[in-house]
């Protein structure tokens, strides 16, 4: 059996979430290996051949590739595909971009958001925001799966030295194309890796109060996240959203601070290993998921917990 | 311009849907049914572009059973001006919407096609994707903004970085995201409107579409349960119970 991981980059290093993708696919068993697409991507291939347990990278350096545009990496996937039997990506805005399209060109269904790997053709997945767990069986022969990233340990970093083969292959649909992006800088951990994740939500009140999350964060060397209702009334951008659709987060600690605790957001946090809900309302539904709830106003509790740790 | 619009019956979102005890699917009985939350964003777009003068005509799409009629009028009260109902029983996986609507896309020929970017049933999060690499047309998934141009589309997504902005040749394919727009209410008279509104029927055999099945769901099961916690005092115990109990922090 063959695997080929679609690593999730930005051209000079590889993402942690390329690791819990290659620890899905050593579930799966067989040879694997990693595509790097990109452009000017040598330094994330040369990271990935590090990882120990893969039989060879593959680079295709393009710049049709260099924005991850789905149009371009699905017509490189689909015909690399070819070779293999199972084609995995990490279940990031990545890859939940251009994987479909990958299973619409080889005419496979696609397997969304897998949690663990039954046997080589059954998966088990999150279905009605988490709230039922399904175990699905694949009838295609080639599979195409997306993987969520919580949900397996990452393959370690370093230790091995697959060789990189070039691929000169290149597609461009020539229907889209990149005009910017607005990435947000911060010296903080990124919220999908960080082991310590704090959130704030409505009960923020405003964006400016989120400052009261960011002395925390920094003893804690923790990244800040918000709820989808944070997010719509516009305190934080959107790439702070933890939840159904937006981040999937299972750090070591997550602390939800003035968040009442929706579903949509449950979906997103509740593999949480230790969980602290601090909120003024007591029947907040975020207490039923909490490790250690605290019923407090937020606005004295938080520097209150900064002071203290 | 014309736009498609495709919209999916689901369980209303405000349902805590529950497994069978048995295992064998969701217990679905008597649960009340709704248009899913992205394609009533999908719908809403649409409608806004034509208020705006871009767009001239709206089809509502669904594929389902004979249920997704109530959603088609539903956006026809929203503002769609027709709708076309594929009728297929039982579940249809992405991959099998994805070539039915392609055959209404040959049919229709939309220079927009505006879909959720999930479902909030299965969550597969595939459809629009699929239908953009069956169709060769550009996607612009989890859009937060849109902008149509002369023969082109700008769109901002929102990534896992912040937002990214691309340009597409049309037609192309959006698929919104929570912050696209946020979606009116139907009122009274356009209810009563969207009841004289056109609505054809299609069977997947006059689109020439074979519906398949690619993955099969043989069990349910509710996620593992969360120990219950405890409620501490204040700061102070909290602190010291994360520190000597859960020890997460030093």
């Amino acid at each position: 059996m063959k695997t080929l991981v679609i690593a999730e980059h930005d051209n000079a290093s590889l993402k942690i979430a390329t690791l819990n993708a290659v620890a899905a696919a050593q579930a799966l068993g067989g040879d694997i290996d990693i595509l790097v697409a990109g452009a000017g991507c040598d330094g994330a291939a040369q990271a990935a051949a590090q990882v120990p347990g893969i039989s060879k990278v593959i680079c295709a350096d393009n710049a049709a590739y260099e924005h991850q545009l789905a149009e371009n990496i699905s017509l490189l996937v689909a015909e690399l595909g070819a070779d293999y039997d199972n084609l995995l990506a990490a279940s990031t805005a990545n890859g939940k971009n251009f994987m479909p399209r990958v299973a619409a060109l080889l005419d496979v269904g696609q397997i969304s958001d897998i949690l663990s790997v039954e046997s080589a053709d059954t998966f088990t997945r999150p279905i009605y925001a988490g709230n039922v767990i399904a175990t699905v069986t694949s009838s295609d022969a080639k599979k195409v799966i997306t993987v969520r990233t919580t949900a397996f340990d990452p393959a370690p970093a370093e230790g091995g030295a697959a060789t990189v083969e070039n691929c000169a292959a290149a597609h461009d649909a020539g229907v889209s194309a990149f005009i910017r992006e607005e990435v947000a800088v911060s010296d903080r951990p990124e919220l999908t890796a960080a082991s310590v994740v704090i959130s704030g939500g409505r009960g923020m009140q405003n964006g400016d109060n989120f400052s009261l999350l960011e002395g925390i964060a920094d003893k804690l060397n923790a990244a800040i996240g918000a709820s989808r209702a944070a997010v719509d009334a516009g305190f934080v951008p959107n790439d702070y959203q933890v939840g159904q659709t937006g981040k999937i987060v299972a750090p070591d600690l997550y602390i939800a601070v003035g968040i009442s605790g929706a579903i949509q957001h449950l979906a997103g946090m509740k593999d949480s290993k230790v969980i602290v809900a601090i909120n003024k309302d007591e029947d907040a539904p975020i207490f039923q998921v909490a490790d250690y709830g605290l019923v407090a106003d937020l606005f004295e509790a938080l520097p209150a917990l900064e002071a203290a740790l | 311009m014309k736009a498609l619009v495709a919209v999916k019956r689901v369980v209303d979102y405000n349902v805590k849907v529950r497994a069978k005890s048995d295992g064998s699917d969701v217990d679905l009985n008597n649960v009340k049914m709704a248009i899913n939350p992205f394609c009533e964003i999908a719908v809403e777009e649409a409608v806004r572009l034509k208020e705006a003068g871009t767009v001239s005509e709206i089809v509502a799409v669904s594929v389902g059973g004979s249920g997704c009629q109530e959603q088609i009028r539903t956006a026809l009260a929203l503002g769609a001006d027709r709708g076309i109902h594929v009728e297929v029983d039982g579940k249809v996986e992405p991959l099998s919407v994805a070539k039915l609507l392609k055959a209404v896309v040959q049919q229709e020929s939309p220079d927009l096609v505006i879909m959720g970017k999930q479902s909030i049933d299965g969550d597969n999060n595939q459809t629009g994707q699929m239908l953009g690499a069956l169709t060769g047309m550009g996607q612009g998934t989890f859009a937060s903004e849109i902008k149509v141009g002369e023969g082109s589309v700008e769109v901002i997504r929102e990534v896992d970085g912040g937002l990214q902005t691309i340009s597409l040749k049309l037609p192309a394919i959006i698929t919104t995201d929570l912050r696209l727009n946020e979606p009116r209410y139907a009122s009274l008279p356009n209810i009563m409107k969207a009841k004289k509104k056109p609505l054809e029927t299609f069977t997947p055999e006059q689109l020439s579409v074979e519906v398949k099945t690619h993955v099969t769901q043989s069990s349910v099961a509710p996620p593992p349960e969360r120990a219950a916690g405890i409620k501490v005092e204040d700061v102070a115990q909290l602190v010291d119970k994360l520190r000597n109990e859960a020890k997460v922090i030093s």
